[in-house]
């Protein structure tokens, strides 16, 4: 049994201390918003935030994060930087399939926390991690820099 | 001769024929059917042309259900044919409720297609009147209701936001007050449909009816589903096309925590477990032996090495007009391309939840075919179609990948296997390397410059026919009218044209559509051969299209646009270049200006890409804008990261760090210019992926002076260190 700390709650899992945190949320407790998409941190899909920062759970043991405060997509909005990004995603249209958002709101929100006015460069940084096969990286940067204007 | 995404039979969308009938539960259900263009080869469907489709749902409370036909998978569907039927019906498209069609031939074909099928850019040219007038019609038909109710003239009753007023008495009642009349009145034949003014939604850039749900995670996609008493399982097939197990020792499984089960099948091994990473540390610790089979040899070399020796023979004509062959003198230009495999590796890895019972089969999924998903279901289990139940879901990326039921076919053959539900997850390297891809193309070209002008045109494409196998009725006479799609429809004033298709398939390696299907192709190869021309002719590249496009008035309109919008005069600091692709495709017609920088190693920053699109009557400019956006990324990243290879009857890449995807840091700035227009809506998610190689490698031999004639980008050769 390992405890982990998500969105405010403790959870008890039954699975290995190597088990990467994303098939945890996924599979054992139904958090399916953190989403599968390459397995070896390449394209940010399964990007969670552990104690405020964006960090791959695809290559997360569970292990090493026991009592760390644990924040996924369906609780980011309950966060001023998380609803931020999630209001001007929507006010620009972001979105097209929509797979790879949860990853990219996360890394987003993670961005305007430590840097609250990012320039281009800071963007690029934070956000290079995350793939979007769409192609919505115009409205991506844009939404950024809304959401750093709001606030 | 026409290209079966290109020019579509709208004479189908023209005619529609009503019925109505009481919804479950009371209410109205409004519906139409379609007439088929032409039977695509589609096992299971029905000839019941009359059979109505329900496409609006009314019930007792006023609650508005549209029922999509068209599968959303990033393209905007949901909301574009929402805004038509809330339009027509006078509805608030904010309270509308969308749900997924189930698999039925009979009321959910695309005429274009001949079955229920999204792709190829059809959905809004095949089914904007259609929803048009099922608006319409169910509008007339509560108008009538409330008419009767009040015993008065329907002409002095008018709608809006969901009820019908009757403005000289004042009266109002709400849509859900008149369902059960309505549904016993008879739909009009010709309703009609508003004027162009009167539209509310049609032409508006309205809020994306899916983009709540996935920017908090609610959305559900196929590989979200969690039918209760779920299991996880993972796959491996033969790492060569076509090979077989022969022996498994299972023995390394059955250490690891969370594994249930280990599954051998003749051609892939599945481990299921309590959740995916015990079902893939069981995979991961088995050893499979196999059969490599007769592709154990083949590789990217010999397929060439075929592909470009089957372009010496003649092939099936698809166009010829003139007299090539007086036309052709000696000093004739000629050039040939070739493009690679490509997956198309869609964010959403395949995946798909079987629950196989004795009476039934119950599948959760999101895929572009989804009658095609239940016939195979069906085949696989001996069950009738209708013990097949699909739940389509959202669609994490298509592009093509999901108009195919291999991932189908191998779910349910693991799933027959098991006691209960089972969710099947591809990893990465099982969807890159497991996959069906672009076809390889070789093109050979030759032409004729007098005066600066093109006078002959010659152009054989080589390549794979998908539409032999996806639609075998639509491969007429050796003709795949979808890889000559788009090199047919050449827009140029030219008097001598030739075009021919010979037909090659790569050994081993399966094909399929990829997002911009034949025109992707064909539109990098053809117009970069015009732009060769161009420069042959001396002249400048906008300049030699504009005086060659007379028959083509939209085109010349978009191209001069992005010529002004991209500053096509202004100068360039050294190693950047501009450059220029036309297109009419899928019923749209863009110029597209790209700008890029080479720097010394050959890497390249595309810096600016400017679109002038003309696509008809715009039904939500934002989408239209946004698929442009996206489908040149798409195109930008095929272009200068992508290709498959084959070596050993293996494909060589695996994830995303071999199969490369553009990224924010390398995404340049994009303008979109919509024409006003008041043609017939034309489709809009594939051409911005068409213009993007075309437009890139004309600005990359703008800056560099080197013509890049395959892809993807080789920056060796740009760099001057290989010859092209």
């Amino acid at each position: 049994m390992i405890n982990l700390r998500i969105n405010g709650q403790v959870h008890s899992v039954e699975a290995t201390d190597d088990t990467p945190l994303l098939w945890v949320l996924r599979d054992l407790l139904g958090l399916t918003g953190t989403k599968f998409g390459c397995g070896i941190a390449q394209c940010g899909a399964c990007t969670v935030h552990v104690d405020g920062n964006a960090v791959r759970s695809c290559l997360l043991a569970i292990g090493s994060i026991q009592g760390r405060a644990i924040t996924t997509i369906e609780a980011i909005g309950e966060t001023p930087e998380g609803s931020k990004i999630q209001q001007a995603w929507l006010d620009l249209e972001v979105v097209q399939c929509g797979y790879c958002q949860s990853g990219q709101v996360m890394a987003a929100a993670a961005l305007l926390k430590s840097t609250p006015h990012p320039d281009d460069a800071d963007i690029d940084a934070a956000m290079a991690g995350n793939i979007c096969r769409c192609g919505t990286y115009v409205r991506i940067r844009a939404a950024i820099k809304q959401a750093a204007g709001a606030s | 001769m026409s290209a079966p995404f290109n020019s579509l039979d709208t004479a189908a969308s023209r005619r529609h024929f009503l019925k109505v009938s009481a919804a479950a539960g009371g209410g109205l259900l409004l519906g139409f059917a379609l007439p088929r263009a032409h039977a695509a080869g589609q096992a299971g469907s029905t000839a019941a042309s009359f059979a109505p489709d329900a496409f609006i749902r009314i019930d007792r409370t006023g609650k508005v259900t549209l029922i999509m036909c068209q599968v959303e998978m990033g393209q905007g569907i949901y909301t574009a044919i929402s805004q038509i039927l809330a339009d027509e019906l006078d509805v608030d498209f904010r309270h509308v409720v969308v749900e997924a069609a189930p698999p039925d031939d009979a009321l959910y074909t695309n005429p274009a297609l001949g079955f229920q099928v999204t792709g190829g850019s059809t959905s809004i040219r095949i089914f904007w009147m259609p929803m048009r007038k099922a608006g319409a019609s169910a509008r007339a038909m509560l108008v009538e209701a409330a008419a009767a109710t009040w015993r008065v003239d329907a002409g002095s009753c008018r709608t809006a936001n969901s009820e019908v007023i009757h403005d000289p008495s004042g009266r109002r009642l709400p849509y859900g007050a008149l369902v059960d009349r309505a549904a016993r009145s008879t739909p009009p034949k010709n309703p009609t449909l508003k004027a162009r003014k009167d539209f509310r939604l049609i032409g508006t850039p309205a809020k994306r009816l899916d983009s709540p749900d996935k920017v908090n995670g609610r959305a559900m996609f196929g590989i979200d589903a969690m039918p209760a008493g779920l299991k996880f399982a993972t796959l491996r097939s033969s790492p060569v096309f076509g090979g077989k197990v022969t022996h498994v020792d299972q023995a390394g499984a059955r250490d690891v925590p969370g594994v249930r089960q280990v599954i051998v099948l003749d051609d892939l091994v599945a481990v299921v477990g309590d959740h995916m990473w015990a079902a893939k540390k069981g995979l991961d610790a088995i050893q499979i032996d196999w059969d490599e089979g007769q592709n154990a040899a083949v590789s990217s070399e010999q397929i060439f090495n075929e592909i470009s020796a089957a372009s010496a023979r003649d092939g099936v004509v698809a166009k010829s007009v003139g007299d090539i062959g007086k036309a052709l003198g000696s000093n004739k230009i000629e050039a040939s391309y070739h493009v690679p495999f490509l997956a198309h590796a869609p964010m959403e890895p395949m995946n798909c939840t079987v629950h196989v019972r004795p009476d039934a089969c119950e599948i959760w999924v999101g895929n572009q075919v989804i009658t095609r998903t239940q016939a195979i279901a069906a085949k696989l289990t001996g069950l009738p179609l209708g013990k097949v139940i699909v739940h389509n879901h959202l669609i994490g990326g298509g592009f093509g990948r999901r108009l195919e039921v291999d991932m189908i076919a191998k779910a349910v053959r693991i799933a027959q296997k098991v006691d209960g539900p089972v969710k099947i997850v591809w990893t990465r390297e099982e969807d890159i390397q497991q996959a069906m891809y672009r076809p390889i193309y070789f093109d050979r070209f030759a032409a004729m410059l007098t005066d600066g002008k093109i006078t002959a045109w010659r152009h054989r494409i080589v390549g794979s026919s998908i539409l032999a196998r996806f639609a075998p009725p639509a491969f007429v006479n050796g003709l795949d009218s979808d890889a000559v799609d788009g090199a047919v429809d050449f827009p140029y004033d030219v008097p001598n044209i030739h075009i021919d298709y010979v037909r090659q398939e790569p050994p081993a390696v399966p094909t399929c559509f990829w997002r911009g299907v034949g025109p992707t192709h064909n539109i990098f190869v053809i117009e970069s051969f015009v732009d060769e021309l161009a420069h042959r002719a001396g002249k400048d590249p906008v300049r030699f299209r504009l005086d060659q496009l007379h028959a083509a008035a939209r085109l010349r309109a978009c191209l001069e646009l992005a010529a002004s919008k991209a500053g096509w005069d202004q100068p360039l600091p050294t190693r950047v270049g501009r450059g220029v692709a036309v297109q009419s495709v899928f019923g749209s017609h863009l110029a597209t200006i790209a700008e890029a920088e080479v720097d010394r190693n050959g890497e390249v920053k595309v810096r600016r890409v400017v679109c002038a699109v003309d696509c008809g009557i715009a039904v939500n400019p934002d989408t239209i804008a946004a698929q442009i956006e996206g489908g040149l990324i798409f195109g930008l990243t095929a272009a200068l990261h992508s290709q498959i290879t084959i070596a050993k009857g293996r494909v060589q890449q695996s994830n995303f760090n071999d199969y490369r995807m553009m990224r924010i840091n390398e995404a340049p700035s994009i303008e979109v210019h919509l024409i006003p227009s008041e043609e017939a809506p034309g489709g809009i998610g594939e051409p911005g992926t068409v213009a993007a190689a075309p437009a890139l490698a004309n600005a990359l031999f703008a800056a560099t002076g080197v013509r890049l004639r395959q892809l993807p980008v080789d920056r060796a050769v740009l760099a001057g260190k290989r010859p092209a």
